[in-house]
């Protein structure tokens, strides 16, 4: 009775224990780490007596390699998810906090074309089925009195191209193309650069005929 | 003798019967004044608000989601500071009006988030309309303009919040007021809103 259940968990420690103890790494051989590879595939036939006796002591073994050109396999790294190296069990780094950019001028935009982010607050604003707050200022018949830039032709247009009075259910839901932006430095730099092809004009000529 | 010795104790008795009956009235009236202005604060908190469903269901939740209800400074406004005046007249005459919602209550008129939604533009219509013919009263009990700094707000705000456009300045009579411009702050708009407040001319 007692053996097949230590079979199961000794086997599960022992494969297990190279992931749960990964705290330190060793550099062994390419030649020692097929070994491993193959010892692990045998391993789930695992004997009774192997089973029951893990080694947990034993320094825990992540891959290897010194050759060039086997880069990626064998090679030790450690990733760091996203609350950081922390152990589970310790509160997480706290994070700084980031303000919302805001600008009375607007946000340069990078490229013909893009979405213009939006350089106010809009939490108090509601887009639902029921009606879009954002409409309240950028509309047609209130922008001049709200002082906002008002939507551009673009906001007319069907995906059949045809222009409607109103604005195009397809550019309803204004958060799918314009949002705020926090004053933040970017974790990975951005050597993008504009194109000067004036789509827009392109667009509305399409438009036209 | 007898006689005028009578009625002297009757004017004594007469007497004390008015000077005791005036100081039970005072007594009771006291206890009733009190009891009154008791039973007037009472229903002048949130949770009688909300003790009823139709309340607590639809505008408290959404209350919820505003910066009324959590902000920076954790200053919160609660129903009657938006919806009830604080002084005691207008105070009494609200408090009149309002007893027509415990007919609607029973009614059951809008006793379901379906039927809730149906109304609300006319109840927002009462609201707003209240509101403006109030110069937006209550907002400003806890609002001063005069205490507004301009160059602490967004552009946006500050661009809209020029006093000379709007305020009562040198003595005229305001043409906008806080509710023209900041409706559905503290709860969802019904669909169409816009065009109806506009059609009622409560929209700036
Ligand atoms: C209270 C009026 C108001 C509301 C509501 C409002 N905006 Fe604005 N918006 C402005 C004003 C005014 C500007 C001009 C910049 C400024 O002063 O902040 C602006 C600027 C913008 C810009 C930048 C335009 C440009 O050319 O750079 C975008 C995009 C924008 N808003 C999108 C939105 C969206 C999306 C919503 C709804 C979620 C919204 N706005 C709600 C008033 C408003
Ligand atoms: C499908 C994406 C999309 C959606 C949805 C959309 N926009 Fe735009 N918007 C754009 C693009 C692209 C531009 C810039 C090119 C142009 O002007 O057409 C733009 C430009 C703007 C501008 C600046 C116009 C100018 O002349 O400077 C404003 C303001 C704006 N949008 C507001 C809105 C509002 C408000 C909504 C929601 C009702 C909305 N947009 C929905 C893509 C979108
Ligand atoms: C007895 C249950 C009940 C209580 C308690 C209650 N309400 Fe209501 N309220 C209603 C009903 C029902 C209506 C709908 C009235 C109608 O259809 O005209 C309503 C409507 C309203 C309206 C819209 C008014 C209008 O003129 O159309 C406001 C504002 C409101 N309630 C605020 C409050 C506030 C603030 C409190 C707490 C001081 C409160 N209510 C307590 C049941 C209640
Ligand atoms: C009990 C006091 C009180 C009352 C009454 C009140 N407010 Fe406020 N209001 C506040 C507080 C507190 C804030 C949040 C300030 C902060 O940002 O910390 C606020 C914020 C606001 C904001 C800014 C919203 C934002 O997202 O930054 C607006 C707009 C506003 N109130 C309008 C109104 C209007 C309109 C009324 C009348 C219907 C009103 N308030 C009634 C206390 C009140
Ligand atoms: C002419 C229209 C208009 C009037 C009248 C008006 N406001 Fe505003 N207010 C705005 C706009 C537009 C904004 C910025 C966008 C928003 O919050 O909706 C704003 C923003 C605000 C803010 C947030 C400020 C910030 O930048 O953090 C407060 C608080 C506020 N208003 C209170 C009031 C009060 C109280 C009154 C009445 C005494 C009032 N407003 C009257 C248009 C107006
Ligand atoms: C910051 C001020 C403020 C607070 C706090 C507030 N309200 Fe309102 N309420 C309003 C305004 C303004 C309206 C007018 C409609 C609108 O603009 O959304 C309104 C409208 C209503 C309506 C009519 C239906 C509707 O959605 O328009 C009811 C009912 C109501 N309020 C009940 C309440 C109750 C109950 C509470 C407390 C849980 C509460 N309100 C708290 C400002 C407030």
């Amino acid at each position: 009775m007692k053996k097949p259940l230590l079979t199961i968990v000794g086997t599960l420690m022992l494969l297990q224990s190279p992931f749960a103890m990964a705290e330190e790494t060793v550099t062994i051989s390419l030649k020692d780490f097929n070994a491993l590879k193959s010892l692990c595939s045998s391993l789930k036939g695992a004997t009774a007596t192997m089973a029951t006796a893990p080694t947990r002591t034993k320094k825990p073994v992540v891959v290897a390699s010194s050759k060039a050109d086997t880069p990626d396999i064998g090679k030790a790294v450690k990733i760091a998810s996203l609350r950081g190296f922390h152990a589970l069990d310790k509160e997480a780094k706290e994070i700084e906090k980031k303000k919302q950019f805001k600008s009375g001028d607007g946000i340069k935009r990078n490229w013909e074309l893009q979405p213009p982010s939006i350089p106010h607050s809009i939490e108090k604003d509601r887009i639902t089925l029921k009606g879009n707050t954002c409409l309240k200022c950028h509309s047609k018949a209130n922008h001049e009195k709200e002082k906002a830039p008002v939507f551009s032709k673009s906001h007319y247009i069907t995906r059949n191209m045809k222009v409607l009075d109103k604005l195009s259910p397809r550019r309803y839901f204004c958060n799918q193309c314009h949002t705020p932006q926090a004053d933040v430095d970017p974790l990975v730099k951005n050597s993008f650069k504009s194109n000067t092809i004036k789509l827009d004009n392109r667009l509305m000529d399409k438009v036209e005929k | 003798m007898m006689q005028i010795k009578n009625l002297k104790s009757c004017q004594r008795m007469a007497g004390f019967f008015i000077k005791s009956t005036l100081l039970i009235g005072i007594v009771i009236g006291i206890i009733l004044w009190g009891g009154f202005n008791w039973t007037l604060e009472l229903t002048n908190t949130e949770q009688f608000c909300i003790s009823c469903h139709e309340m607590e269901e639809n505008v408290y939740q959404e209350l919820q989601e505003t910066v009324h209800w959590s902000n920076r400074t954790g200053v919160r406004a609660t129903c009657p500071d938006c919806h009830v005046p604080k002084d005691w007249s207008h105070k009494i005459i609200r408090k009149i009006q309002a007893s027509n919602e415990i007919f609607h209550k029973l009614m059951g008129t809008i006793d379901t988030p379906k039927k809730f939604e149906e109304h609300r533009l006319e109840l927002a219509l009462h609201e707003w309309k209240r509101m403006k013919d109030s110069n937006s009263r209550e907002c400003r009990n806890c609002h001063q303009f005069k205490s507004m700094d301009l160059e602490k707000q967004d552009e946006r705000s500050a661009k809209r919040h020029d006093p000379h456009v709007w305020e009562a300045m040198d003595g005229k009579t305001p043409s906008k007021t806080c509710i023209d411009c900041h409706k559905g702050i503290a709860h969802h708009l019904a669909k169409g809103w816009e065009e109806a407040a506009k059609k009622a001319g409560l929209q700036d």
